[in-house]
């Protein structure tokens, strides 16, 4: 397991935690116990090293020498016109968390559903704290993973949305969070607890932004519960600034026969970990994990998936684009794992990596861990550039290199956004892809006038 | 292919090369000291140097030791292995100064005759030299004379220490060092032979070089050590196979294998791994742990392994490539089975150095019975490697619903104008394919030969011709029992389609 860090730097949390406990002295008691061994378990295991087959090729050691200061709530300064680039048309409803804290002022259910109860964990868990002990911190491993023992301990804040039974949601659900800077370096460590119930449907879009430079730690957690036949697509976008830390943790359950989409888009960050652990745990369950990780500069993207195939029946689908240009580094990781009784298992996985510069490095572990013989298990990766033909059919078309790179970047950014069902949400992180590929591409940006009007036709 | 004698073999066999030969053994006492190493090295009459490689090694694995280092990332699981409890020296006894095969026991002469490899005048037309090595000693090279006229060097590894000492020098521990792994490091201090290939300039090895290794004695570990070296333009074939006798406990085999190949040369290494692999409850076998790696050292040069792994209780082998070389080629072609208790965690590692590199791997895992198979396998591709290319393809294929096909590939890459492709699949034998061959008239049986000798045809085809007629029927024995009758593995609903390798990829 993870090496211990050296427990001097851990003294910044030690306090943190401190002033936590004595906030949250009313809070019930499995939760301030769950919090208490979900930090000594931290402090016992530290953050983990390469030595770490887990994180085997990214380094967490600037998390760890950093000292961060938990970011205070209820000091935004924020208007509704500078969130207005953050808005989804359409959306059901939109919760802002500024620094990891609800802001209700700036959160906006007016067009929610009655059936969905949307709204900050902390305001439910101040309301009706029984109501959430079946679910909260009941699927996410603490065992494994430092990051999510040190949010569980900073359990506070986060989204919380409960899709009553039978409802059906089309408009997107959209969970914005904000970073502001501080001066100093901030950490949050946001919680969600997402329940759908039976028969339900609903698409959630969880964004991470930044509106200021400056250093911020973000150790997202995401519960997602799927109860039986429930039909999620859950959404993640990651763009925060270049110097933002992000790692996050996407827990899926999904009993029998739900299907669940996790379709995730990273762009920013200096260093990003995303976690997603879906477990089909009911027959005939059904799960995608589609993504795309686009870096360049310095970017450091790992990609963390274990999927665990429980129950019989069930079908997986992983697949994983990756564009990397400057020095950027990606990581892919993916597990699939299939337990003695699910037979019938049909998993694929698909991980691939276009790489732009000769300094870019990618790792990519694509792994099957199978123990019932029933199953139909693959998984592929691989790793190249543009392709040369490719290049050559649409300059003899009359495209400028330039203009020809950018189009066959977007229709590989594309097989991502395709897995995406047609609606609010895939439109805009259509328009969000758009605008972090054009400036990848470097030597041959042939003249910005005849690019943008090539975007105007592509999009 | 597929005869009459397969389906008697998949039903009846057990492993037939279990049996024990009586022969006066040398062996010293159990356990591991400096004196032991000492007293190896002057049993060896080594020159000095080899002594002091061995100290440096025995002295390196001490601290390993001690800081628990044996490496326990693998998936396979042993109990702890009692390294005090093992005699490192074994020999059958034998006049000194042999020089021909007639002065060979002739009881070794008759158990290499019983597993098939006569080291006698009939082997002559089938020309293949053999190094035949019994527990810790080389008995017999075949073929020297004729050999030596082209000026290839065929010896065991205490020949070439005491006759090339320069060669020796020059090249031990220059591709596996002695601090490398826990075991080959073990490996260094208590070798006691192997066999030695030099291949001059210019020199194409005029015909297949075949060592051969049987444990006999017990309680004994065997640890020998093979060195090959093919000089500017020098092409080799070198095959190995290897058994040993029933026994209860388990026994320690870990070899080292170091391959160099210089500018243009071309080395083939192949193995039929079929050690002793425990009895049904998975009691007794080998543990096979083995480090294998080839250096490309000069320009468009090949190195490329083939293994085909059926015995051995655990298995935990990657033979490696290092391309160094500019354009130099690395290959690897796999097919490992586990049956009853058997683990193997086994796979490989392509490092790409110099430009224009390029590699194949191909590996196909068989798991039945309780058997667990892992794939393993790195490719790194590293900032000076412009142009490198690789492709991987590992396939598993599992027989009963209580065994385990696992595969942990490693991609690293460095450059960005590598091209890789790794894809991988894991699915069942096809019950509809069964059913097709039976409708033709084959039995259950053959019909799972056939699937299966299809599965690994990638492979096979790689093998010197005699070598895989002899893995095809191995495989079958192997898998003997792990398929009913009716054409049935645990679990008779299936109707899942056995995905053939090409089509895994799927998009």
């Amino acid at each position: 397991m993870a090496a211990v860090t050296q427990v001097a730097e851990l003294g910044s949390y030690v306090e943190a935690f401190r002033e936590l406990e004595q906030r949250t002295i009313r809070q019930p008691d499995w939760l301030r116990s769950m919090r208490r061994d979900a930090f000594a378990r931290f402090c016992d295991a530290g953050f983990p090293t390469t030595k770490d087959e887990d994180w085997r090729f990214t380094n967490v050691a600037a998390i760890a020498r950093g000292s961060f200061a938990a970011a205070a709530a209820g000091n935004s300064r924020l208007t509704m016109e500078e969130l207005q680039p953050f808005r989804i048309p359409g959306a059901a409803c939109r919760l802002v968390f500024v620094n990891g804290h609800f802001e209700p002022e700036l959160s906006d259910k007016a067009s929610c559903p009655p059936a969905v109860e949307a709204g900050s964990l902390a305001g439910a868990l101040a309301r009706n704290p029984e109501t959430l002990n079946p679910h909260l911190g009941r699927y996410l491993n603490t065992q494994r993973d430092s990051f999510c023992c040190l949010n569980t301990a900073f359990l506070e804040d986060g989204a919380y949305v409960r899709i009553a039974k039978g409802t059906v949601v089309e408009a997107p659900l959209h969970l914005l969070f904000v970073f502001i800077g501080a001066g100093e370096p901030l950490m949050a460590h946001p919680r969600n607890l997402l329940i759908a119930e039976p028969d339900t449907q609903v698409d959630i879009v969880e964004e991470h932004v930044s509106l200021a430079e400056g250093i911020f730690f973000s150790n997202v957690v995401t519960e997602l519960v799927a109860q039986e036949n429930a039909v999620l697509s859950h959404h993640m976008i990651e763009r925060e600034n270049r110097e933002a830390f992000h790692v996050s943790t996407l827990r899926i359950q999904a009993a029998r026969n739900a299907n669940v989409r996790s379709h995730s888009v990273l762009t920013g960050g200096a260093l990003v970990r995303n976690n997603i652990h879906p477990v089909l745990s009911g027959e005939g369950a059904e799960c995608l994990i589609n993504g795309l990780f686009i870096g360049d500069g310095h970017q450091h993207m790992d990609n963390y998936m274990l999927l665990e195939h429980a129950s019989p029946h069930c079908s997986s689908r992983q697949f994983y684009n990756g564009i990397l240009d400057g020095e950027a580094h990606g990581v892919f990781h993916g597990r699939i794992i299939v337990h003695k009784d699910a037979q019938k298992t049909d998993a694929k996985q698909t991980n691939r990596n276009l790489l732009l510069s000769d300094s870019a490095q990618i790792d990519t572990k694509p792994q099957l861990e199978i123990y019932a013989d029933d199953v139909k298990c693959t998984h592929g990766a691989t790793i190249g550039q543009i392709d040369e033909e490719a290049l050559f059919y649409l300059r003899t078309r009359g495209l400028k290199e330039g203009s020809a790179r950018q189009l066959l970047l977007f229709a590989f950014a594309g097989e991502c956004l395709e897995r995406i069902a047609p609606g609010a949400a895939r439109t805009y992180i259509e328009r969000i892809i758009h605008q972090s590929l054009p400036s990848r591409v470097r030597p041959f940006s042939g003249g910005g006038l005849e690019m943008d009007r090539h975007w105007e036709e592509v999009g | 292919m597929t005869t009459a004698n397969t389906i008697q073999d998949f039903t009846d066999q057990e492993y037939k090369w279990g049996f024990i030969t009586e022969v006066d053994e040398d062996r010293i006492p159990k356990g591991l000291n400096e004196d032991v190493v000492r007293l190896i090295s002057s049993k060896k009459e080594e020159p000095e140097f080899m002594l002091q490689w061995r100290l440096k090694a025995y002295r390196h694995w001490v601290s390993l030791e001690r800081s628990q280092s044996e490496p326990k990332w693998a998936h396979i699981k042993y109990p702890p292995i009692d390294y005090q409890n093992i005699v490192y020296y074994s020999a059958p006894k034998q006049k000194p100064g042999r020089t021909s095969l007639d002065e060979v026991d002739p009881e070794i002469l008759k158990a290499y005759e019983k597993l098939g490899i006569s080291l006698g005048e009939q082997k002559r037309l089938s020309g293949v030299a053999v190094d035949a090595v019994f527990d810790s000693v080389s008995v017999a090279t075949t073929f020297k004379e004729k050999l030596a006229e082209k000026g290839v060097i065929f010896c065991s590894f205490s020949e070439a220490v005491r006759k090339h000492p320069a060669l020796i020098e020059k090249y031990l521990g220059s591709v596996v060092p002695y601090t490398d792994n826990f075991f080959a490091t073990l490996n260094a201090a208590v070798f006691s032979d192997g066999s030695f290939v030099y291949v001059p300039k210019g020199v194409r090895c005029p015909m297949e070089l075949s060592t051969y290794f049987r444990i006999n004695a017990a309680d004994t570990g065997q640890f020998e050590r093979t060195l090959i070296i093919a000089e500017e333009g020098a092409s080799v074939s070198y095959l190995e196979g290897c058994t040993a006798p029933v026994r209860d406990e388990n026994q320690l085999h870990a070899a080292v294998v170091e391959l160099v190949a210089l500018d243009y040369a071309q080395i083939k290494y192949s193995t039929v791994q079929n050690w002793y692999p425990g009895d049904k409850q998975g009691k007794g076998g080998i543990y096979n742990f083995v480090t294998k790696r080839g250096k490309c050292l000069g320009k468009n040069s090949k190195i490329s392994w083939t293994q085909v792994e059926t015995g051995s209780a655990i298995t935990w082998k990657y033979p490696s490539c290092i391309l160094i070389g500019d354009n130099s080629i690395g290959e690897f072609y796999s097919v490992a089975l586990t049956n009853n208790y058997q683990q193997a965690d086994t796979g490989t590692k392509m490092i790409h150095i110099g430009k224009n590199t390029r590699s194949t791997v191909v590996a196909k895992g068989i798991s039945a019975g309780f058997g667990q198979n892992t794939y393993r396998g790195q490719v790194k591709i590293m900032k000076g490697a412009t142009g490198a290319r690789n492709y991987t393809q590992c396939d598993s294929l599992l027989i009963g619903d209580k065994c385990g096909a696992h595969t942990f590939p490693y991609i690293e890459v460095r450059n960005g104008s590598a091209q890789m492709e790794h894809e991988a699949s894991t699915s069942k034998v096809g019950e509809d394919q069964i059913f097709y061959l039976r409708q033709r008239g084959l039995s259950a049986e053959e019909a799972v030969s056939m699937i299966i000798n299809g599965f690994c045809k990638q492979v096979f085809r790689e093998l010197p011709m005699e070598f895989a007629v002899e893995a095809q029927k191995l495989l079958s024995v192997s898998l003997k029992g792990a398929w009913g009758k009716d054409g049935h593995a645990g679990n008779p609903q299936s109707t899942r389609e056995y995905q053939s390798s090409g089509d895994s990829e799927g998009d």
